[in-house]
């Protein structure tokens, strides 16, 4: 194990370094992620400009739900590339044989494929919004909160993985790995930067129940500002419903290994 | 096609070859029209919310924000967010400087190509999309949700022209970010940025009319607005006589305006080139 985390470190600090050989191209990268994402913010500010409120809840009520979401998918998007691009880098070239041969977790060394640097713009912005909505709301911040907040983070983390290695296991069938994955992804993203009350019935039974991201964002995050949901979910489920998020990626590894089994070479 | 005057025959020929070929890409297809459903079903939940909490400062219906979002989705693909991908790997491959020894307009010859590439896209999302939206919706009791016809015959006729100069947009600024990636030899950075402002400019995240009234004239006349938010105002009745007519005009004043720029860029890039590869 210890062995396998020194491994990760040295493959991930190899990315890095790559990575940071094109400075110019990589700082354009960045402004543009975090570019992406503040200029979709003004598109809520907008909204809120003009209506005042939805659901109950205002512009700084909505930010630190998007904020949270965005952070948690710029870490997970860096984390997992190798996942990403498992389709055609890997099924389609026959490249996956390698990963095979090797006497390493093929997860490991997904995970060790690339660090995406280009997030931290994405990051950065999340991290901003999240920053602008503590600013304009008054909950009364605790240390508590912050833990829920942190597990959240991580639960996050864990699940957006779990779509990406989901996305992956596909390839197995299809070979080209499947864009429609995308609507999870992104889409679940999307999604998640509004509180899940404000959506049709049959919609945000999907994100809580389906692919549990209302797990890791909206239910956390009421319970770190303290609020009832408007739902009606009991208090006590909030500060653990992130966990959904690890089983969701225990799932998602469990079909891994079900793929693999499967695998039968394409390559040259 | 063969009555065509030998100097447009070219390029009609790049057009219609371009089409044939992007519209193999069926799973692209459908993939793209799933996603765009997503997308749409998200917009238009997060608008509904909005309506329901207070519809007075509202710019336009409810039923209007909908018809307005399934039809940014259905076209989405005319959205110029990227250069033309052939001519990024001409540009890596330096096979760049085969376009050179053609015996057409650079500049009229890449036109078409991002024309046909965007068309193609196009037209097998924005079939389903209607069909789904426009047809289906309204026919199992969820017409409230769907795509609404055009508001009458006047604006019909108006977006159809509008829809003309939506197309000729598109494919006037693929053609500016395709200078810029002939000037820099990389297009990743230059993508990154115009892919934002084009979302946000155009409509496609929100109707340019919900943003504060004072910023309006100022948003309908910078040119992406003529990507989504001219045409399909238009379309629901947002945009009609000669209000609509006015617009229509500075679409068409980008397009030009945008062309010319762009074929002078071009060829002063070109000039410079440095061919890559060996």
């Amino acid at each position: 194990m210890l062995n396998a985390l020194a491994l990760y470190r040295r493959c991930i600090a190899a990315s890095i370094r790559a990575q940071l050989a094109y400075p110019t191209s990589f700082a354009l990268m960045t402004l543009g992620a975090f570019l992406i994402t503040i200029i979709d913010f003004v598109g809520v500010w907008a909204l809120f400009h003009r209506f005042g409120h939805i659901g109950g809840w205002g512009l700084g009520d909505v930010a630190l739900f998007y904020g949270l979401v965005c952070v948690i998918f710029a870490i997970a998007d860096a984390i997992t590339r190798g996942f990403d691009v498992f389709g055609p880098s890997f099924v389609k070239t026959g490249n996956f044989d390698r990963l095979l041969l090797r006497p390493r977790s093929t997860v490991l060394q997904l995970m060790a494929y690339e660090l995406r640097l280009t997030r931290v713009g994405r990051l950065a912005q999340g991290a901003l919004v999240f920053g602008l909505g503590l600013t304009m709301t008054h909950y009364h911040w605790t240390l508590g909160a912050a833990a829920i907040l942190a597990f959240a983070t991580a639960g996050g983390v864990a699940l957006f993985t779990g779509l990406l290695v989901m996305q992956a296991t596909l390839a197995f069938w299809t070979v080209e790995g499947l864009e429609v994955a995308n609507v999870l992804t992104y889409g679940g993203q999307t999604a998640a930067q509004y509180p899940m009350n404000v959506y049709a019935p049959w919609f945000r039974d999907l994100l809580i129940f389906g692919v549990p991201i209302g797990c890791v964002t909206y239910l956390p995050m009421l319970a770190a500002m303290g609020r009832a949901d408007p739902l009606g979910s009991p208090a006590w489920v909030g500060p653990i419903a992130p966990a959904a998020g690890f089983l969701f990626l225990g799932v998602a590894l469990f079909t891994w290994r079900f793929g693999i089994a499967r695998y039968a070479s394409s390559g040259a | 096609m063969s009555h065509a005057s030998p100097t447009l025959r070219p390029y009609l020929a790049v057009f219609a070859g371009r089409l044939q070929l992007t519209l193999q890409y069926r799973a692209a297809a459908l993939a793209g029209f799933a996603t765009q459903c997503w997308f749409g079903a998200i917009r238009i939940l997060v608008l509904a919310a909005f309506y329901a909490g207070g519809a007075g400062t509202a710019p336009m219906s409810l039923a209007n924000a909908i018809t307005y979002t399934w039809l940014g989705q259905a076209f989405l693909a005319f959205l110029p967010w990227y250069a033309d991908p052939d001519i990024v790997d001409m540009v890596r491959t330096g096979a760049v400087a085969y376009e050179r020894l053609r015996p057409v307009d650079t500049y009229g010859w890449w036109y078409m190509r991002a024309m046909a590439w965007s068309t193609a896209r196009v037209l097998p999302r924005a079939v389903l999309m209607i069909a789904v939206a426009g047809l289906v919706m309204p026919l199992i009791g969820l017409g409230k949700w769907g795509l609404a016809p055009p508001s009458s015959f006047a604006a019909a006729g108006l977006f159809l022209v509008s829809a003309i100069g939506m197309v000729l947009l598109s494919a006037a600024i693929t053609l500016i970010l395709n200078v810029i990636l002939v000037s820099t030899l990389d297009d990743r950075g230059a993508n990154a940025v115009a892919a934002s402002v084009i979302n946000l400019f155009s409509g496609l995240i929100v109707p340019l009319a919900f943003f504060p009234d004072a910023w309006r004239p100022w948003l309908r006349a910078q040119p992406f607005a003529g990507l989504i938010d001219i045409p399909f105002s238009i379309y629901f009745g947002g945009l009609s006589g000669w209000a609509a007519v006015g617009a229509i005009a500075m679409q068409f004043g980008w397009v030009a305006a945008l062309a010319l720029f762009g074929r002078w860029r071009l060829e002063a890039a070109m000039v410079k080139l440095q061919v890559q590869g060996g």
